[in-house]
């Protein structure tokens, strides 16, 4: 039972996949009770690809001892998160279709039932400290392991990520992999605005973090930052700068983006919008 | 007196540390650990107890068992939103010490004191939630909840308190007859509040009434049979704590047998509003009513007696 997780699968380029991700977001956010759509689309790129490129996780054993950990802290990315896990072949697509049905574990924020989904997340602020624990623990076993957290830039504004930043340097935790959606925008406007965030480099490193900046959306430039060795002794972070809502024009960069329920002729405007090649 | 139940705990963790490598003892600064005492799975994480909760929870899901160490106002308070949802929701095996329990925290005063983390803990779902009653009780209720699956908050005091004198093996999720009565039901949890009802037997059995004492150091998973057993024959059940009178361990033994047998059950607990002042832990519960003498005038009421 010691089969070794090896590379990442090849699941086409990290583009396509994320292609793929994008549009399972828009057919889910045009599902009755609609859905946390512009962050969800933000994290396309970012998602593909870790589930391409970088994590090493094996979607037949999804508790294998050896496997990389993604924790999604901001929980309200939760549609983009199944997308990229059912493209990754956690399980099968039609799946996608319990979405918020009566009784059914696939909710807008994910729950630790799915194939795939490490911790439930929705409250923001958690992820951070989850990992310390899981980078101590691969320390205790001497695992060449990394735990990667995908954070909202407007979670960075809960207390508790910058607690654990902290403890997470002092531990000296590299395997400790922070990636920040950084789309510059939460529910009800910019994050500059309502609790600024920059300089967001500089807090990182003040922090004693190793930090990197990307465009978000270049699936390049985030498999480079991912696939880099930390600095020994530093947890790294990605910041990654995306656009809300990024592959739908009439969304892209509006907070109003944050949740929606897209009726008929916006769904089919979105889907059109995606096949055209909107996104680069 | 024995050994305070945090000392003692602090023995039992260094004790079995060495012998058993799932445990991981997790520190938040608290200063009852000797760090060079451990050579390894010992980490102080700082004053950080959201962090300490939540890396617990990590931990755990790598495949170890974390001892979580912090006190009890901040274990079940300050840090609560970490063990709910990324401990008991994920029903993982965290062991949470709470020290400082109750009014142990003593002339630390009100921010110290937690007399809200039974009612807290026991709310939610998957957390077995115990309470010793001595320092020596404290060592077994500790090593039998390792084997527990999922988390466990223990309750535990800042100070030496007086040991439980004749008890049988205590056992975890059984309540502990320590006396056999009729007439009326003493259920305690914790270290005074036992001695309390002991106490108060003594006083009740001097005018003729005979008591049960139930030491329920397990609040939840509640014993209810044993207690439902004692209540149907008694009709009277008084119980004693160092919580505050809502929705603590009093509360669990009403709304429980409200539901299963007809009995009255009047609580003493600590009164509805914080602890303004200085004082040792005994000090301070007896000022709040947790006192053998109001044990007894509760029974006493209950049964229609005037006190002699």
């Amino acid at each position: 039972m010691t089969t070794t997780i090896g590379a990442p699968q090849d699941l086409g380029t990290a583009a396509g996949t994320a292609a793929r991700i994008r549009e399972h977001i828009v057919n889910l956010c045009a599902s009755p009770e609609g859905g946390h759509l512009g962050g969800s689309m933000s994290l396309a790129e970012i998602l593909a690809t870790l589930y391409t490129r970088v994590l090493r996780v094996d979607p037949s054993r999804p508790g294998a001892v050896e496997r990389d950990i993604l924790l999604l802290s901001k929980g309200h990315g939760g549609l983009a998160l199944y997308a990229a896990l059912t493209e990754a072949g956690f399980f099968p697509a039609t799946r996608l279709n319990e979405y918020a049905q009566p009784g059914s574990e696939f909710m807008a924020h994910p729950h630790a039932e799915i194939p795939g989904v490490e911790m439930p997340s929705g409250s923001l602020g958690h992820g951070l400290a989850l990992a310390v624990g899981f980078g101590l623990g691969f320390r205790l076993d001497g695992a060449d392991r990394r735990c990667f957290v995908v954070m909202g830039d407007g979670e960075l504004q809960e207390g508790s990520v910058w607690e654990a930043a902290s403890v997470a340097a002092a531990q000296r935790l590299d395997s400790v992999v922070a990636i920040v959606d950084r789309n510059r925008l939460q529910i009800t406007g910019g994050t500059e605005t309502i609790d600024a965030l920059e300089p967001l480099a500089d807090r990182w490193s003040a922090f004693g973090w190793s930090v990197r900046e990307v465009d978000g959306h270049s699936v390049e430039e985030l498999e480079a930052a991912l696939t880099e060795p930390p600095v020994p002794g530093r947890p790294t972070v990605v910041i990654a700068r995306t656009v809300k809502g990024k592959g739908i024009p009439f969304v892209e960069d509006q907070p109003r983006s944050h949740y929606a329920k897209l009726g008929e002729r916006q769904h089919a405007k979105a889907l059109a919008a995606l096949r055209r090649g909107a996104v680069s | 007196m024995s050994p305070s139940s945090r000392e003692v705990y602090r023995d039992a963790v260094l004790d079995l540390l060495p012998r058993d490598d799932r445990l991981v003892c997790l520190d938040s600064d608290t200063g009852l650990f000797d760090a060079a005492k451990f050579p390894e799975r010992y980490v102080n994480l700082g004053i950080a107890e959201h962090t300490l909760m939540g890396a617990a929870a990590g931990l755990a899901k790598s495949g170890r068992i974390p001892l979580v160490n912090t006190m009890a106002a901040f274990a079940s308070s300050r840090a609560n939103e970490a063990v709910k949802i990324d401990i008991a929701l994920n029903n993982l095996p965290v062991r949470i010490a709470g020290t400082h329990s109750g009014v142990s925290a003593g002339h630390l005063g009100p921010t110290h004191h937690a007399l809200e983390d039974l009612a807290v803990m026991r709310a939610l779902p998957n957390m077995t939630v115990v309470v010793p009653a001595d320092g020596p009780q404290t060592g077994t209720l500790f090593r039998q909840s390792l084997g527990v699956n999922g988390p466990v908050y223990l309750r535990l005091g800042r100070n030496a308190t007086p040991e439980i004198p004749d008890a049988p093996p205590v056992r975890l999720g059984l309540a502990q007859v320590l006396r056999d009565g009729a007439d009326v039901t003493l259920a305690a949890c914790g270290p005074y509040p036992v001695i309390a009802a002991l106490d108060a037997a003594d006083l009740l059995e001097q005018e003729g009434v005979r008591a049960s004492v139930l030491n329920v150091h397990t609040v939840k998973p509640l014993d209810v049979a044993t207690i439902a057993a004692h209540a149907r024959r008694s009709g009277v059940v008084v119980t004693v704590e160092e919580h505050w009178r809502n929705a603590g361990f009093g509360s669990a033994v009403a709304e429980s047998l409200a539901e299963i047998t007809p009995s009255l059950v009047l609580r003493v607990a600590m009164p509805d509003a914080f602890v303004p002042v200085a004082g040792g832990q005994r000090y301070l519960a007896e000022r709040g009513g947790v006192t053998a003498a109001s044990v007894a005038a509760r029974a006493r009421a209950a049964l229609g007696r005037d006190p002699r």
